[in-house]
């Protein structure tokens, strides 16, 4: 770990019956062989590993780091600080899934937020970020024509991921707003911070996500991604989900051209199937290897483009401090003139993306108001920098956001209690994504990750890819495709014998 | 199974997939989704319901064959007959 980096949490596993320190076996009683191995613990994972074994199958679930959830994650800091990495909003859609895949209880704590604020040079405006408020908005505020607004709604709802994929977002737009980069904006911004599509994406992935929004609103998780996950591992243990960290799977074995297990810290277990929710590239080139798929799928999943990585900074404000709900829950902010691809991943940064946790976000903890400004950004840009430049760079992040966040945030300098950043290096090192990518992989990925098994029996991938199955319920439902893809494939396996 | 225990099962699955839906007044000639709110991933529950209970195989191709309750039930009965309900 690089000097500089969020720390790990003391890990808690010690051994209670010597004083002298030993290593821990972290496969202790994991059985030799399994219907399933899942690899990688987020949001697909989790619900691929809980949904098979409800069906009946028996399923060991492998996760590197010392706690589940991928990038679905949080850290604890002195102070009572707990701050959340990738909770910001979902669509609605969650409710349903949770509840049907997951408990009541974790379905319950989902609730609304109602503050989405945008604030940039063409427009400022605070929304419930729902179809009705957003029609109301483009007609009344941005003088659109109802019917065009109705029909872009339409459009938008009644795509599905079989239509024409040749269609970019921005030919999507230009179509129903010749013209308007401002409507443009509105329509775009959070939607690129929610799955990291862009303009010059299919116009699918952007219809199909928006939509899903657009339906009810935004919505949260209230207790934290620390309750979530926990509830979570809960409902694993009682589904009869093996569940074990630290677990760093090395290698899937493929021999003879069908899954026969894999090697995790020293060990071989046996299996049938292995679903993946590590990356794409990781799982194909690193776990498996290209021999073992044919040449042209290879040059396919090669020219798999990934998504951008992030920055982010996260702040805590003193107790007794406050901020007023308005300031909003997400506040979309930008001093760009337009709305561009290229200057959202810029180091030059001109937009962010605020989240801001108030109290009743997590009612049993403390009373406090937290921050969490995030920014899209490039791998490369920070990948190769020296120790020093990159320190500085870092330090020159948390600056310049707390120079922005100073116009929602008066005086948020001596208000503080906290402050740290996060670069694509420190998610590169916790989620071991290739590039430290947020959203998995572009519009490209869906079609190879859905074709593994075709080319190696026995061997799936969920996680977030194609953008369609990225955020957390793109992510969640794709587990759910995939577990049933795999419930299937035991079925046919079981009655062939 | 007849074809009524086959209804009445798929009716049980139905509601534990929409518990806030009411299905007492469903008419088996029309579609599910112009009664009742249903997704891609409503019918995927549907496919891993079937497959839980009574290891029935619904190949992707043939989820269309889960319009209505009566098509649903079409489809089924030969799948369906030698189960025990």
């Amino acid at each position: 770990m690089s000097k500089g980096e969020p720390r790990p949490e003391t890990p808690k596993h010690r051994n209670t019956e010597t004083l002298r320190p030993m290593p821990k076996d972290f496969l202790q009683d994991v059985q030799d062989q399994y219907d399933v191995i899942v690899i990688g613990s987020g949001l697909a994972g989790l619900t691929t590993a809980n949904v098979l074994a409800r069906q009946g199958r028996s399923v060991l679930l492998l996760e590197q780091h010392y706690k589940l959830g991928g990038m679905a994650t949080w850290f604890k800091r002195p102070g009572g600080h707990i701050f959340d990495i990738s909770l910001h909003g979902f669509p609605y859609g969650m409710i349903k899934s949770c509840r049907r895949y997951w408990s009541r209880e974790i379905a319950d704590s989902i609730v609304p937020l109602r503050n989405i604020r945008f604030d940039n040079p063409m427009f400022s405006l605070t929304t419930e970020f729902h179809r009705d408020d957003f029609t109301r908005l483009l007609i009344e505020r941005f003088q659109v024509e109802p019917q065009a607004v109705q029909k872009f709604f339409d459009a938008a709802r009644h795509m599905n991921f079989y239509d024409d994929q040749q269609t970019t977002t921005r030919e999507l737009f230009d179509r129903f707003f010749p013209g308007r980069e401002d409507v443009i904006r509105l329509l775009m911004e959070p939607i690129t911070y929610a799955n990291g599509s862009t303009l010059e994406d299919p116009a699918i992935s952007y219809g199909i996500v928006f939509s899903n929004f657009m339906s009810k609103g935004v919505f949260t998780f209230q207790g934290g991604t620390d309750k979530l996950i926990g509830l979570m591992q809960k409902e694993l243990v009682a589904s009869g989900v093996e569940v074990r960290i630290h677990c760093d799977v090395t290698k899937i074995d493929c021999r003879g051209g069908k899954v026969r297990g894999v090697e995790v810290n020293g060990r071989s277990i046996r299996t049938g199937v292995v679903v993946s929710n590590a990356n794409l590239h990781a799982t194909l080139f690193h776990l498996v290897g290209p021999d073992y798929f044919d040449r042209k799928f290879v040059e396919e999943a090669r020219a798999v483009r990934l998504n951008n990585s992030s920055t982010q900074v996260y702040m805590a404000l003193k107790p007794g401090e406050t901020i007023d709900e308005s300031t909003g829950d997400l506040l979309f902010s930008s001093t760009a003139p337009r709305f561009q691809t290229d200057l959202l991943l810029s180091r030059d940064i001109t937009s962010r993306t605020y989240s801001f946790y108030y109290p009743r976000i997590r009612p049993e903890g403390r009373q406090r108001y937290l921050i969490v400004s995030s920014t899209n950004a490039n791998f490369e840009d920070w990948a190769h920098l020296p120790q020093d430049q990159y320190e500085t760079s870092k330090k020159d992040l948390v600056t310049t956001t707390l120079d922005a966040l100073e116009k929602y945030v008066p005086n948020v300098r001596s208000r503080l209690a906290y402050v740290e950043a996060a670069t694509p290096r420190t998610f590169q090192h916790y989620t071991r994504h290739v590039q430290g990518a947020s959203f998995g992989t572009k519009f490209e990925g869906l079609a190879v990750s859905r074709a593994l098994p075709e080319q190696l029996p026995g061997l799936y991938h969920a996680g977030s890819v194609g953008i369609i199955m990225s955020g957390w319920l793109g992510a969640m439902n794709y587990g759910v495709i995939v577990a049933n893809e795999v419930d299937s494939h035991l079925l046919t396996e079981s009655s062939g014998r | 199974m007849t074809n009524a225990e086959i209804k009445k099962e798929i009716l049980d699955i139905l509601q534990a997939i929409a518990p806030d839906e009411d299905l007492t007044n469903l008419k088996d000639e029309v579609s599910f989704r112009d009664q009742i709110e249903l997704d891609s991933m409503d019918f995927l529950d549907i496919v891993m319901e079937l497959r839980k209970r009574h290891r029935i195989q619904i190949p992707e191709d043939d989820y269309i064959q889960l319009d209505s309750m009566q098509s649903t039930v079409a489809y089924l009965e030969p799948l369906m007959k030698d189960v025990v309900a």
